[in-house]
């Protein structure tokens, strides 16, 4: 299964990223092979709508699920319409959230958790 | 003649010139105030005009046919704000963030996508007096302030107009400013009216508009804003005392010029000032 973090470097110990749209680096992670690469946020020179920007990016990835912080209203509809799991975990390194994933401890949310630019 | 009132920080009086400079020409001439600060009109409070006229202001924006959509993602190419993506294998819209181009319509292969007609807030027209008003209102949780303003301007029929600016140095303060023979830049002597004085003369000079400054509450703060326009050779146009009755005046939803009938000479002597600062 594909899985992209937010996180806040570009190492599976760099601490998770609590926004999506503006996080630093997308870890893509393959549960199965353990097989890893960080990308640097691929929307993160434009202006707005990253949430979006964001989903359809994870889209054309393949990406599964996603394990951030938070998400807005714009980035909880568009995951959904893309049909990509989204994960809250708070806090810690990238590499504790996916471990609490595999393991089936994180929450999954369908709507948004903050609201509408909170990541400005 | 348009002369537009703005400023870098807000609060600082535009609307107070704008609306007294607008009541003594109007002693004169025509002359109509178009309130462009959509987002908070106030010059109504003073003016309190009879609003006899009111349209809406809308865009088009995108509605998907879902059997249409192939999911090519043209559409997501075409739009710079991120208002339509391909996700789920069709094409999904945020409204909200559409700003009405229509590049995603012309550039879909299928067809998929119609426009519907999405509102942006109201204008609205009358008169006080002898003074022709107009003011947009932009509706509460709509962010596309822009094409609300132009609305505002469209509505200008008198030779002489005085636009109520919003505050700031962003799009919508542009597309205000834009067109305008002169800018009155509203300032106070305060560290932040200073600041913000710049941005706005930045912006000015960018447009390549005239301008001078009206220093309101003048004789509080420090002499910083006097010697930045001296040293910038920019006009102090007006002076307007920092003084406990005006301010009453003015929380009373009333005209300085009404209250301190001196004042009509220092705003026709304001409005000379600037006929002379104006390009020819």
């Amino acid at each position: 299964m594909k899985v992209a973090i937010t996180a806040q470097g570009s190492s599976l110990d760099a601490a998770l990223a609590p926004r999506f749209g503006r996080c630093q680096y997308l870890l893509l992670c393959n549960t199965a092979g353990g097989d890893w690469q960080a990308v640097p946020n691929p929307v993160a020179s434009q202006p707005g709508g990253v949430g979006i920007a964001m989903a359809q990016y994870l889209t054309k990835e393949k990406v599964q699920a996603l394990i951030t912080g938070n998400l807005g209203p714009n980035a909880a509809r568009a995951l959904a319409a893309a049909g990509i799991g989204a994960y809250i975990a708070q806090g810690g390194s990238a590499t504790a959230a996916l471990q609490a994933f595999v393991e089936g401890r994180l929450e999954q949310v369908t709507g948004p958790t903050v609201s509408a630019h909170s990541g400005m | 003649m348009q002369v537009a009132v703005a400023s870098g920080k807000g609060g600082t009086g535009k609307t107070t010139v704008a609306v007294n400079l607008a009541y003594v020409l109007a002693q004169e001439m025509p002359v109509e105030l178009l309130d462009c600060d959509v987002e908070e009109p106030n010059a109504h409070l003073f003016l309190h005009p009879t609003l006899n006229e009111m349209h809406e202001v809308k865009i088009l924006v995108p509605e998907v046919e879902r059997s249409r959509c192939r999911g090519c993602g043209r559409c997501a190419e075409a739009c710079a704000f991120n208002a339509i993506a391909v996700l789920g294998d069709k094409a999904l819209v945020f409204p909200e963030l559409c700003h009405g181009c229509g590049g995603c319509v012309r550039v879909c292969p299928a067809q998929a996508l119609r426009e519907e007609p999405r509102r942006l807030g109201v204008i609205q027209s009358g008169s006080s007096g002898p003074v022709s008003f107009v003011q947009g209102r932009l509706d509460v949780g709509t962010p596309l302030v822009v094409p609300v303003v132009h609305a505002v301007k469209e509505q200008s029929r008198e030779k002489v107009t005085i636009l109520d600016a919003p505050p700031g140095t962003s799009c919508p303060v542009v597309a205000t400013l834009t067109g305008s023979d002169y800018a009155i830049l509203v300032t106070e002597p305060s560290p932040f009216g200073l600041n913000d004085l710049k941005l706005a003369v930045e912006l000015v000079r960018e447009l390549g508009i005239p301008h001078g400054v009206v220093l309101n509450r003048a004789g509080l703060g420090t002499e910083e804003v006097q010697e930045y326009c001296h040293h910038e050779g920019i006009p102090i146009l007006l002076r307007i005392p920092f003084d406990r009755r005006f301010a009453e005046t003015i929380a009373h939803g009333r005209l300085l010029v009404e209250d301190f009938p001196d004042w009509r000479g220092e705003f026709r002597a304001l409005w000379d000032r600037v006929q002379g600062g104006l390009k020819v």
